[in-house]
Formats: C-alpha cells, structure tokens, sequence
C-alpha cells in the first residue's frame, strides 16, 4: 500500500500542481514519455503519483480510491453531493483561479442583477412559450444557486464547451461558465451579472474522508502533511 | 431499511380503508414524461426527482408523486365527481443527506369535486387523521389561498400583483419584491441610471440570441411605468406581515384574521372558507379547537397546492420527513387540463414511517 496522490494529468494545472509539490520538497514528474500518464515521487517515501482528468478527482476522492487529490473546489462541489462529508479541503493551492458566473448578452441594458433575470424569464417565457434557457456544465450549483436566490421560469440546457458561444448559436439565451479574466466572455458579447458570482473557485488539495489507510500509509500521511506544512 | 412485505401490507391495508371511504383504485406509470413536470415546477424539480431518457421517448422522470399521474389521468376521462386511491412507489433525489429515502411507498386519497370545497376539505383531512390515530402526530394546516387574496388585494399595479403570485412559493423573493415596491429597499444604482438615460438602447453591444431588442425596451417601459407608481403603503405591507406571521389555533387564528380583515377586505372571503372548513372539520370530529394554523404554512415545501395545506409532523423526532401531507391544487388541474379545470385536493401518507413510529411506542 501507499497513499495516493492524484494531480491533473496535463497542462497548466499539471505544471504548477508540480511547482506546488516541489517548492515544498516534494517532487513530483511524469516518468517515461510524454504520452504516458504514469507519475513518479521524489524526496518522500511511500506516495505514489496517479495522473487523472481533473474532472475525475473528485469522484476517485469520493470513492477513497486516492488519499488525496488536486482540483478545482467548483468541480468538487458539482460532483460530490454533500461534499464536506466526503472530503476535506487541506490547502487552497493558489493558482487555478476562476469564477463561476451567470452572463448575458451585453445588449441586454435592463438585465444587470438577479432580480431582472427573473423578470426577463417570465416574460420571455410568456412571449416565446418555453423557458428561457442557460447553458452550462455546472447543472447542480447553478440549480442551487438560483433556486435560492428565487429566480424561475428558466431551464438549464447542458453545454460541455464552447459554452459562450450558444447565445449567439441561439441555442441559449445566457450562460453559467467559469471565467478568470472575463475576456472570452467580452469577446463573445456577453456580461456577468453584478450579482451573479455563484462561486469563487481555485486549484485545491483536498483529502479523502472515505479512503483506508494502513498503519504504515498513516506515518507517510503524517510526514507528507509535515512536509508541505499543514499539519 | 424496513422489510418491504411489511410496509406493502401496511399500504394495502390503508389503500383498502380509502377504498372503503368511496375511492376507486387507480395505478400510474412509474415513468412520467418530463417536460409536464418540468413545465409545472420549473427546474427545480430536477433536484428533487430523477431524471432518465432514451431516444424515442427523450427525458422520462421516475415519478416523485402520484398527483401529477392521477390529475392527467382524471381530466382525460375522469367522470365527476370522483374519489381516487393509489399506493405504490415514488422516488426522490437525495443529493444531500444520505439518510432520507430515495424511494418510498406513498398510499394516497384525492377527491375531484365542484360542490362544497370545505366539505371535501375536512373530507380528506379527517380520513387521513383517522387512519394515523394513535400515532405521535402533531398536525399543521395552513391556507395559500390566504396569501394568495392579501395580494390581490393589495392596491397597487396589476403587474407587481402578478410579479408577488408568481413568488408566493419562493418567501425569499416574495419578500423582495415587497421591500422594492413599498419603497424599503432602493433601487439598485443600475436600474436608476438605465431609467435616467433617455436612450439606453444607444452604444449597446450587438443583438446577439433569441431575446429580442423589442422585448427589452418593452421590459424597459414597464420599469419606467413601474417607477412612476406608487409605492405599496406602509400600512399595507404591516397588515402582510401581520397574516403571514398567524400561528395560533385555529379558533384563534380565525379571531385574528377576522380583525385582519377588516382593514384588509380583500381576505374575508378566504376567511369565511377558512371559517366553513373549520365547521365541516369539527362535523366530521376533529378537534379544531387545538389544531394547530399557520398563515405560512407550506409556502416552500407545496409549490402546486393553492388553497388549504395540512402536513402530520413525528412529534419530538424533527430528523424524519412528515408522516402524511396534503392539500388542495385547483390551479394544477388548470395548467394540466388545458382550459378544463376542477377543484382538487387531496392528500398522502408513508406507511413505511408509521410502521416505524408504530414500533418506537412498543
């Protein structure tokens, strides 16, 4: 046995996951080719790297098939129903920031808060007979969210890329997407909602609460969690 | 979980005292097409039922109730009046507490009737008190159909009457809506300047999508006319705070509702039903004297009944979901008969939960 360790499997979240490890002693490489998803552990004994999607960590975190995993808290919080049961968030990573956002077209000059959109839908509902449609990957958390806020009459159409360029494809009428800068929303016309932040997302560690540890995983545990000082 | 032969024979034991009550034994499909449920509770829905699809028949829900089943069932070729008894599963996502049910046996008793809503009324509340008797039940009732008069009551333009109907169900933004059209809470500074610009129309991004630039200046318009308005009273917005916080006996609750109503005239004609149902209850036994009433009572929870509510909460145990509900939903047989409607109401108990409140008393 040994505690394993699951960190996204390509680009930049890859990269500075590895920075993360690194600056603090521990470091972590892909080992053989470029193509191969297999990962190697210097510097601390025991840990075992398993490359995954990011999209897939949080489930293997759930399933207690890692220890311990890197991704995205709103990833985490759109897959895992009762997240804090099944998981435990060590350490904000500081990198992979975005936010989680409900947009609109630009020209839409009466639409500026939450409020409005809810009046926009019933009224676009009444005119065009069908709900007015948001695209989004984020089913759960925009569902919540505008449950709680009290907006109606919309329906969630699912979109899994390109996610910004529905409206104009006329397959939605507004989005809930993650931005970091906000640009690709701009280039596609569309604006955020001033209070249309659902959730505030970044590169996190987070520890299974569902997997088995083994004595001996226990002591590597305890000295890794030394080792990038949070325990 | 509890042995399903004995909560089966416990639905049919109750399905069989309805069916003596005068109601005929109908069944539902298990699978419900989508978009009705979705059309009636929005997308909501969505988290509380389960969703599955295939290519011929697209999206498929497992049904979450039998109401919905039952009423298309009855404006189909339901002769009137009628009285219907079903007992069978229904399924509801659990995406945050592992411990409720995800699927559960429901027996239930629906009466579709014109004449004498307050007579069908206590006709269904009663039967369902007389088959939990001796349970440790405490029940609530409530009346949406209350609420529903106090809005349209209010003296104030018809569109942010429609705006408060539409929200009944959702207090959070009801309550908003009332702070932004009595004047307690400002406008928001980006609404000010859009109906301070003459043209805000002018420099705006390209029309992109389906909403269309006339559907916005027309929302433009009503913001402007709705500016213009007066503000809802004071004195108004006090008396809706005064109805929605009743909770008392029903006795006393129909006291102050009848004081409520002499400066809100809109409401009698809700408290006299209240009144008569109060009556038709204590015909059929019910002990109206201590039963309780809350003017809030089911507004996040029923989305589709409109009149009265009533649930029976476990006594001592709030960790268990109501052992029975119901209540009456005109207005669904409304948006599901297509222009035909018929009063409804009707309610449902979970024998598997009275089985096990049943053996917490031996």
């Amino acid at each position: 046995m040994s505690v394993k360790l699951g960190v996204p499997s390509k680009g930049r979240l890859m990269e500075k996951s590895f920075d993360w490890f690194g600056a603090r002693g521990v470091k972590l490489a892909r080992s053989g080719s470029d193509r191969e998803y297999a990962g190697a552990v210097e510097g601390i004994d025991g840990v075992e790297l398993v490359l995954l999607s990011a999209s897939e960590i949080p489930r293997e975190l759930a399933a207690g098939r890692i220890h311990l995993g890197v991704t995205g808290t709103d990833l985490v919080r759109e897959k895992l129903g009762g997240w804090e049961r099944q998981v435990e968030e060590l350490a904000p990573l500081g990198f992979g920031q975005a936010d989680l956002v409900i947009a609109v077209p630009g020209f839409w000059v009466d639409v500026d808060t939450l409020d409005d959109l809810d009046a926009a839908a019933a009224a676009f509902r009444a005119r065009h007979g069908f709900r007015m449609r948001i695209a989004t990957k984020y089913h759960r958390l925009v569902r919540e969210f505008l449950r709680e806020q009290g907006v109606a009459d919309y329906q969630l159409v699912d979109s899994q890329g390109a996610t910004e360029g529905t409206v104009k494809n006329e397959t939605a009428e507004a989005i809930a997407d993650i931005t970091s800068s906000g640009d690709t929303l701009r280039a596609n016309h569309l604006k955020i909602l001033s209070d249309g932040l659902i959730l505030k997302s970044q590169a996190t560690l987070f520890r299974s609460r569902g997997s088995n540890c083994s004595q001996e995983d226990r002591v590597v545990m305890a000295e890794l969690m030394a080792r990038l000082e949070l325990d | 979980m509890r042995e399903r032969a004995g909560i089966r024979a416990e639905a049919a034991r109750l399905k069989a005292l309805f069916e003596v009550a005068g109601a005929r034994s109908v069944e539902a499909p298990v699978l419900v097409p989508a978009e009705a449920l979705l059309d009636l509770y929005g997308e909501d829905i969505r988290a509380r039922a389960y969703t599955t699809s295939d290519t011929l028949r697209g999206e498929q829900m497992l049904r979450p109730d039998f109401t919905v089943p039952v009423v298309q069932m009855h404006m189909e070729h339901g002769a009137e009046p009628a009285r219907y008894t079903y007992a069978g599963e229904v399924f509801r996502r659990q995406e945050d507490d592992a411990g409720r049910a995800n699927e559960y046996i429901q027996v239930g008793y629906e009466v579709f009737e014109r004449d004498n809503p307050a007579a069908a009324d206590a006709e269904v509340f009663a039967l369902i008190q007389s088959v939990l008797n001796g349970l440790p039940l405490r029940a609530a009732t409530g009346d949406i159909g209350l609420l529903t008069a106090a809005v349209s009551g209010l003296r104030t333009t018809d569109r942010r009457k429609a705006a408060l109907m539409r929200h009944i169900w959702r207090p959070r933004r009801f309550r908003a809506l009332i702070d932004r059209y009595s004047g307690r809470a400002g406008m928001p500074p980006t609404r000010a300047a859009l109906l301070a610009d003459p043209d805000p129309m002018v420099g705006a991004a390209p029309v992109i999508g389906q909403r269309s630039p006339d559907e916005i200046e027309a929302r433009i318009a009503a913001l402007r006319e709705d500016a213009a308005a007066a503000p809802i009273s004071e004195g108004e917005v006090a008396l809706m705070d005064a109805l929605l916080s009743v909770r008392e006996t029903v006795p006393y609750a129909l006291e102050q509702l009848r004081d409520l109503a002499v400066d809100m005239a809109a409401i009698a004609p809700a408290v006299e039903r209240l009144k008569a149902r109060a009556g038709a209850m204590a015909a059929r036994g019910v002990d109206v004297e201590r039963l309780d009433f809350e003017a809030s009572y089911g507004r996040t929870q029923m989305e589709y009944y409109d009149g009265f509510v009533f649930g029976f909460h476990a006594e001592g145990r709030p960790d268990l979901p109501p052992v029975a509900t119901g209540g009456r939903y005109d207005a669904l047989t409304r948006v599901l008969g297509q222009g035909s409607e018929i009063p409804a109401v009707g309610g449902v108990v979970r024998p598997g939960l009275m089985l096990t409140l049943r053996e917490g008393r031996e």
